[in-house]
């Protein structure tokens, strides 16, 4: 048993005790220490993966295990991380923990599909094998129907089922792709790597058949990365779903679509993602501006995140697909930023929601005399999202802006000044809602007799700021882990993708 | 005439003695009223000894390799053929059949049917034995037999509440459409037999090379009279009225053991007396119609339902073009993951039938919007229900996402890309109709809902077995495996069979 199975173990363990507690204590109980573990695994698992490399091992998985599981069709449970999946079990596990904080008051049915959910995630990151990745990318979907339509607000109902439907929708695609991947390289393999690694100088999968699956399996991952136009789920699922699962979705699940797309998508189909990838490009840069451009006129407060969110999503899917090695390394930095930075907006949206009882920003304003701790770390949120250097969304933005503007065509510079633009819009943004409800005089009476976050919330707050300003302050460790894990796959796509020219703006 | 061929059919001549026991237990078992009593109130104990028996004969007959038939065989000149695979998929039907009887018990307790509670079981293990035949026949007359062994006391089991004038209906429209279905299937055997002067499968794959004329009319006769089986869109009219008119337990009986049955013989007699070329081709084209109208007609129709025994008609005619999607290119692959759909396909199934069944025995209540609110009274069953129709809609972690998974697979690898891309859309489809019913019973609030209930230790016993299948079957690749170890297609014949 290979120890990076615990991550899923653990989960699993946390879903017996649930089932099996009996009061709001015990439930509290295993959800801390369910939750603390796996915080402090993933940070041993970091210390180990550092110290591994630092010992000079290049492999491009380490910790692998592989068992054979349906023998017949060449499926196996594979495990391995490398610097991006490492990266992204941390902030798994950052987001499970305070997670866990700001949902204090839920009930046993809640955790036990919050915790299936979270299951889900860690196997996605842990797999190497096609299967095994799909199976759990499927089940981190479907506990966000029961999530969101039980213990949802507003439409929720219909939240729930169009994003549960456009996900799975996604999801069919993916199947298609993974297929076509399949036997498309011989039907011996699932193996991410073996599939990869068997292209000996020529193209394993066809030319042809990369041209029809490389758009599948990117779109069948983009709808969960907010590709344009396939977004259209985020903003209402985000908008109706309570607290804790807004910030594991738009800080964690989304981050699925991205690492899925560069996973398999591109890793596997070189010449695809250097044919068809304008197309994407083109999406993702439209996801980027409109996002920002459709946050200006929302006036509920957790619509405007869900847009933000779009906006920056889109930014992760337009770094990697530069298919440049600085742009890809922020690109992970992205994903990591903005999955802790949406998941500290989202949970003080929550927290301001639960006193005021409303999200419009048109109904509330002074909120900064009746709460200042909530309000004080908003405005730290809404510096880091728009990308105040010594937050991590400087670091991130800037790694990507710069590795993407490397590209020496016009085609990718025009893109990549266009989507500059996001970040002045978001800026507007930001500061147009900070000045509306933190600052003035409250004019709403009932507000005056709120109180301040309490005792779980501010630990849930300070630890995700604390999180935001050490990757913000020194992001040199976690970006070596991260390059050293996208440098492979990079160099793979660079070698294997001939220039064949069928993007019309080059 | 050789005796000893007999021996070749250990499972069928175990489930005559299961008969031929319980019908002698059903005479004497009936214990003698006491004064002032009827008859009809004094339950007989014939279900503990229907239930015991089906279990040993399920036991015995488990594995291939537990009754001593790795070998395949065949007997009576080869009318009856046998195959390690047809063990598994009798045993499949075996336990289904089980969970069946385990789940009628509440139903048969009600005073109205105490006093036929005998026939249900031997009359049920008739139709299961039709099947067995229809499974082994190495000749389209022993199948034709087999095939109304199993349809003609049907019509009397869709017909066994007769008290209810909706089960009666249900059993005319079934015995009219099936017997019709026979006649076209009659008909097509008889051009089959005009065209080679043969009707054993062997020598009708061989002499059927090309496509002529008559052979393609009997093949044409032959897939409709299957589809009526299976239940495929356009022979599928009769699947609504008759699921809803039945009792629930038969409706379960009919969704999941007759349909499997049929999809499972309608592979083997393609791969064995249609495996020409040309012929081939033919069945393909006419399948890949026949799946795309199934499976998205019957999505279509399911989401319009409000009667439950309604939507699980259409939501097993989609199934069905699913389970038939494995069929296509007649590969070994595809007899694997056909065989293994139909087992996940049955504990699902079954799962989810059996609480509708004592939802309906308990309360009345067999509509959608009456489950609204239902985790809050019965959060047991509900979730049960809930597990059983993810795995339906093919949702991990549970068994429904493999079996899809496989079979898609299989359809793909025989270069069916855009039927497998169709197929996949409208499980999308299909997730959102079982969603409705999820999104009933925890999301709907309810003033009054269906009142808190102890289910009796029967349909406890079968809802565990549903649930632990639902839950096993996928994660431990074991299942699939063995069963590919047995399965053959028309790359893969085994030996002369």
């Amino acid at each position: 048993m290979n120890f990076l199975s615990i991550f899923v173990l653990i989960p699993l363990l946390m879903l017996l005790g649930l089932w099996l507690a009996r009061d709001q204590k015990s439930i509290r109980g295993v959800m801390v220490a369910g939750s603390t573990c796996l915080l402090i695994l993933s940070a041993v698992l970091t210390v180990l993966f550092l110290q591994e490399r630092a010992a000079g091992n290049t492999a491009e998985m380490l910790f692998t295990a592989s068992f054979d599981w349906i023998t017949p069709l060449h499926i196996k449970y594979s495990v391995g991380v490398d610097g991006i999946s490492v990266a992204m079990l941390l902030l798994s596990s950052v987001i499970v923990f305070t997670g866990t904080f700001v949902s204090w008051y839920m009930n046993k049915e809640y955790f036990l599909w919050f915790t299936l959910l979270s299951a889900g995630v860690y196997g996605f990151f842990i797999s190497i094998d096609m299967f095994t990745m799909f199976m759990f990318y499927e089940v981190a979907l479907i506990p966000m129907y029961l999530l969101i339509g039980v213990w949802g607000t507003g439409p929720k109902e219909y939240a729930a089922m169009k994003l549960t439907l456009m996900l799975m929708g996604g999801s069919a695609f993916l199947m298609c792709g993974i297929f076509g991947i399949f036997y498309g390289a011989g039907g011996q393999t699932m193996d991410i790597l073996d599939i990869a690694h068997q292209q000996n100088g020529a193209h394993l999968i066809d030319i042809a058949q990369q041209h029809i699956w490389f758009p599948l399996t990117f779109a069948g991952f983009g709808v969960l990365g907010a590709l344009f136009p396939f977004h259209t789920w985020s903003p209402d699922g985000h908008a109706s779903a309570p607290t804790a699962v807004s910030m594991l979705h738009a800080g964690v699940l989304m981050k699925l679509g991205g690492y899925g797309c560069f996973r398999i998508a591109m890793f596997l189909m070189p010449q695809g993602a250097q044919d068809l990838g304008w197309i994407f490009l083109v999406l993702t840069g439209i996801s980027v501006v409109y996002g920002a451009f459709s946050a200006c006129v929302q006036t509920d407060l957790k619509y405007i995140n869900a847009y933000s969110s779009v906006s920056h999503c889109g930014l992760v899917l337009f770094g990697i697909l530069m298919v440049n090695q600085v742009a890809a390394t922020g690109a992970v930095l992205q994903m990591l930023s903005h999955g802790l930075t949406t998941a500290l907006f989202f949970a003080l949206i929550g927290m301001i929601y639960g006193r005021t009882h409303t999200r419009d920003i048109r109904e509330m304003s002074g909120l900064m005399r009746i709460m200042p701790f909530l309000s004080v770390c908003y405005v730290i949120a809404g510096l880091a999202n728009l990308g105040l250097p010594g937050f991590s969304g400087f670091i991130a933005e800037m790694t990507i802006f710069v590795g993407s503007f490397a590209n020496a065509d016009t085609f990718h510079r025009v893109l990549t000044i266009a989507a500059c633009t996001s970040i002045v819009v978001t800026a507007v943004y930001i500061l147009r809602l900070v000045g509306k409800i933190l600052y003035g005089v409250s004019t709403n009476e009932e507000h005056l007799k709120l109180d301040d976050a309490h005792w779980e919330e501010r630990f849930a707050v300070i630890c995700l700021i604390g999180t935001i300003a050490a990757l913000g302050s020194a992001p040199w460790w976690v970006s070596n882990m991260i390059d050293s894990g996208v440098a492979p796959v990079v160099e793979h796509i660079t070698a294997f993708a001939a220039n064949t020219n069928l993007n019309p703006f080059m | 005439m050789d005796y000893s061929q007999f021996l070749h059919m250990p499972e069928e001549a175990s489930l005559l003695a299961v008969i031929l026991i319980l019908f002698l237990a059903d005479l004497f078992m009936c214990k003698e009223p006491k004064d002032g009593e009827t008859i009809s109130q004094k339950p007989s104990a014939i279900n503990v000894v229907a239930i015991g028996l089906l279990s040993i004969h399920t036991l015995i007959n488990l594995l291939p390799c537990c009754n001593g038939c790795m070998q395949a065989t065949e007997a009576f000149g080869g009318m009856y053929q046998h195959t390690p695979m047809m063990t598994v998929i009798k045993s499949v039907l075996n336990i289904g059949t089980l969970v069946v009887f385990l789940m009628a018990n509440s139903w048969l307790r009600r005073p109205e049917n105490i006093v036929k509670q005998g026939e249900f079981y031997l009359v049920t293990l008739f139709t299961l034995l039709g099947m067995y035949f229809m499974i082994s026949s190495g000749h389209f007359l022993m199948f034709f037999i087999g095939l109304e062994l199993a349809s003609v006391p049907m019509a009397a089991l869709v017909a066994y509440d007769k008290y209810r004038y909706e089960s009666a209906e249900a059993g005319a429209k079934f015995i009219l459409l099936a017997l019709f279905s026979s006649a076209l299937l009659v008909y097509g055997l008889s051009l089959i037999y005009g065209a080679t002067g043969t009707l054993y499968y062997s020598s009708v794959g061989a002499l059927f090379s090309g496509d002529t004329l008559l052979s393609v009319i009997g093949l044409t006769f032959f897939l409709s009279g299957m589809g009526f089986k299976i239940s495929l869109v356009p022979f599928h009219l009769w699947t609504a009225d008759t699921y809803q008119g039945a009792p629930t337990v038969v409706t379960a009986y009919l969704s999941v053991i007759s349909k499997s049955s049929a999809a499972f013989v309608l592979f083997t007699v393609l791969v064995k007396a249609f495996a020409g070329d040309s012929l081939m081709a033919e069945w393909n084209t006419g399948l890949y119609w026949i799946i795309i109208a199934s499976i998205t007609l019957a999505n279509i129709f399911a989401i319009q339902q409000q009667n439950l025994k309604r939507f699980m008609a259409f939501s097993a005619i989609s199934q069905a073009g699913y389970i038939v999607l494995g069929i296509m290119g007649g590969t070994a692959q595809g007899m694997t993951s056909i065989v293994f759909y139909i087992l996940v396909y049955m504990v699902a199934n079954l799962g989810a039938f059996a609480v509708i069944n004592v939802i309906e025995q308990n309360s009345g209540k067999i509509r959608i919007d009456d489950y609204d609110g239902l985790y809050e009274t019965n959060p047991h069953l509900s979730f049960i229900m809930t597990l059983c129709l993810f795995s339906l809609a093919g949702i991990p972690p549970f068994a429904g996402m493999f079996s899809k998974f496989f079979i898609f697979m299989a359809a793909f690898n025989a270069g069916y890309h855009w039927l497998v891309l169709i197929a996949l859309i409208n499980t999308v489809l299909s997730l959102y109709y079982y969603l409705l019913i999820v999104k009933a019973m925890y999301i709907k609030k309810n003033e009054h809902p269906i009142a808190q209930f102890q289910s009796d230790g029967y349909t406890r016993a079968a809802l565990v077995i549903c649930t632990t299948g639902v839950v096993v079957l996928g994660i431990g690749g074991v299942f699939y495996n063995y069963i590919d170890t047995l399965s053959y297609g028309i790359d893969k014949m085994l030996g002369a069979l």
